[in-house]
């Protein structure tokens, strides 16, 4: 299975965004992914954000800034991406068990460094902002209006393979 | 070139390098809670896969909401308890034997040093305190390590801390680790293993090691790590006496692990603490620490000494001797969570418990509960809550809540006065 990743972006700007907001504690008693849907950054406090707006219900992409997923973790912060049809992510950084949770998940945690992230985060001032990410080539493409972005990203052989396998459950399988 | 301790771990245990940079681990411990593997175990089943890799390698406990509050905790209870009996892991604790996961396991002494051990929980780094690389991961890498037992990480650099001097009265290892953390900031030990040493640290129990090794991921620490030294192994050694002659040969045994002279770090921070003063943090960020002199004053509504970072014997021994004879204040409202049954009946004979009833606390069982405000004392919008626990984030302990991080002291001495107080002072 190989997914396709990109689409509309959602801008979160602000770093350190921790995997309590992204899902509350409050309900990590569902023992289902799709539970998770309606709850998705439920108590992320940022200026112009709205978790029941129409900007995170049309988002396929976050961008955001340093340390993303920091905290608890709760593998439910990737899935309540995952059921609200959010398959990557941009970042300048990650903490270490969510960025591993989303490749274990087969989505992508996309690094970009801070310059890149920088003029990514400018795009917005031309219109939504649409991403398109080519794995194989390593490439992000981002476009806005009559303006667009192009950057290249690196990720590890190892993470790419999880990703392109589905997650870590296949790429286990058919290894150990 | 010398290895860290760490990195002899990774040596010992590789089971493959299926990229440069990327190391696959055979895993000495596979822990289980009942919030993340349930849809672990949801999935296993669903391909057909129900299996366990060694069930005397795997241990599970009901901790986070326990007795189970609703139906929905209840269910997560009932999913491990059943693939717990199905799969005969016999180290299962539940009502009446279960406490906080990462105060329980140790104290049964599944926990050694050269351990590899994994867990569906970012604290996992507590057992670090051993001399074990012990991460926190998230429930599909618990999946493949309930399954095949194994776990694949990056080999992470060292960040070596030492701790020098020695500590002044009223000042403790959660001061330590809290001001460690305000210096390194919530990213600053990302991919990186913290490895704690000096003369502090030798001087500390286990219990005040567990408390620093288990906030080093609030410092995005993938593990906190302390040598395995004489104090390690007497703790260890109800449990390992069979397998040595005496406690000499268990201790010459763990320093093989140790880290060598020579082994490499990222980066060496040199820490005197004797002049450190209690600390307390002041936002919704574990590294917003300021000395508590700079916070005295501001309001608590609530008081909450328990949780897998201070919810140990010492721990309540250090609240009890700030509320020994004292009476909290009426506008606040206390709570201890002994963090295991084992902590709690020790501290009933030591007449610990009686200290905290008549100072007017409220004790509970032993589990999570507050700590992510799933129970036993969740905050209102508007509340703030004097805290022994580690995370302090926005809605923690109640959605609109206010947690303020700080010793199992310190907390006592807020208790007391209804405001955040220097536990020195009184
Ligand atoms: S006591 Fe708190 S931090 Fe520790 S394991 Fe329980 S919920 Fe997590």
């Amino acid at each position: 299975m190989e997914r396709t990743f990109g689409g509309t972006a959602l801008f979160l700007d602000r770093s350190d965004i921790n995997t309590d907001e992204i899902i509350p504690a409050r309900y990590l008693t569902e023992v289902t992914k799709d539970a998770l849907k309606p709850y998705l950054l439920e108590d992320l406090l940022l200026d112009g954000f709205d978790p029941q707006g129409p900007a995170l219900q049309q988002a396929s992409v976050i961008v955001t800034r340093r340390n993303f997923g920091c905290g608890s973790s709760r593998e439910h912060a990737p899935w309540a991406l995952e059921v609200n049809g959010i398959h990557t992510v941009i970042a300048e950084s990650y903490a270490r068990i969510f960025r591993q949770n989303m490749f274990n998940c087969g989505m992508l945690a996309i690094e970009l460094p801070a310059a890149d992230l920088e003029r990514l985060f400018a795009l917005q001032t031309a219109g939504e902002v649409q991403v398109s990410v080519d794995l194989a080539a390593q490439r992000v493409v981002a476009c806005a209006g009559d303006q667009k972005f192009e950057c290249g990203f690196e990720i590890s052989p190892f993470d790419k393979a999880l990703v392109q396998a589905g997650g870590w459950v296949e790429f286990a399988d058919q290894r150990y | 070139m010398g290895k860290t301790i760490a990195e002899k771990i990774f040596a010992a245990h590789l089971r493959d390098e299926p990229f440069p940079g990327t190391y696959v681990l055979d895993l000495d411990r596979v822990l289980c809670h009942e919030i993340t593997t349930p849809v672990a175990i949801a999935d296993l089943v669903w391909r057909n896969k129900d299996r366990v890799f060694d069930p005397t390698r795997i241990k599970a406990v009901i901790d986070h909401v326990t007795p189970a509050k609703d139906s929905k905790t209840a269910i997560q209870g009932k999913i491990l308890r059943e693939w717990a009996r199905r799969h005969d892991i016999k180290d299962f604790f539940d009502v009446g034997r279960n406490g906080v996961c990462h105060a329980l396991f140790p104290e049964q002494g599944f926990i050694r040093p050269g351990f590899t051990v994994i867990m569906g929980d970012s604290h996992t780094c507590t057992h670090g305190a051993f001399g074990a690389f012990a991460a926190g991961v998230g429930t599909t890498d618990l999946e493949v390590g309930i399954l095949k037992g194994v776990c694949a990480f990056r080999k992470p650099a060292s960040i070596l801390v030492n701790l020098q001097g020695t500590l002044p009265e009223g000042v403790y290892s959660k001061d330590v680790i809290l001001h460690l953390i305000g210096i390194l900031g919530v990213n600053g030990a990302t991919d990186r293993v913290i490895e704690f040493r000096g003369p502090v640290v030798d001087a500390m129990s286990m219990d005040a090691r567990m408390t620093l090794t288990n906030m080093a991921i609030e410092a995005g620490g993938t593990c906190g790590i302390c040598l395995p030294d004489q104090t390690t192994v007497e703790y260890l050694w109800p449990f390992i006496k069979d397998d040595y002659a005496n406690q000499a040969a268990a201790l010459e045994d763990f320093r093989r692990w140790h880290s060598d002279a020579d082994a490499v770090y990222e980066r060496v921070l040199d820490l005197d603490v004797s002049n450190l003063e209690p600390q307390v943090t002041y936002d919704y960020k574990p590294d917003c620490v300021k000395p508590v002199g700079e916070l005295a004053g501001t309001r608590i509504d609530q008081v909450y000494i328990g949780t897998c970072t201070n919810g140990r014997l010492e721990d309540l021994r250090q609240a009890a001797e700030i509320l020994k004879g004292r009476t909290i204040a009426p506008t606040v409202r206390g709570i201890l969570s002994p963090a295991t049954p084992k902590i709690f009946r020790e501290a009933l004979e030591e007449g610990l418990i009686a200290i905290f009833m008549d100072a007017g606390f409220c004790v509970t069982n032993p589990t999570c509960g507050a700590c992510l405000g799933m129970s036993c004392g969740v905050l209102a919008p508007g509340e703030s809550c004097a805290a022994t626990s580690n995370r302090n984030f926005q809605g923690r302990m109640g959605q609109g809540g206010m947690v303020h991080l700080m010793s199992p002291a310190t907390a006592a001495a807020c208790a007391v006065t209804g405001v955040i107080t220097d536990p020195r002072t009184l």
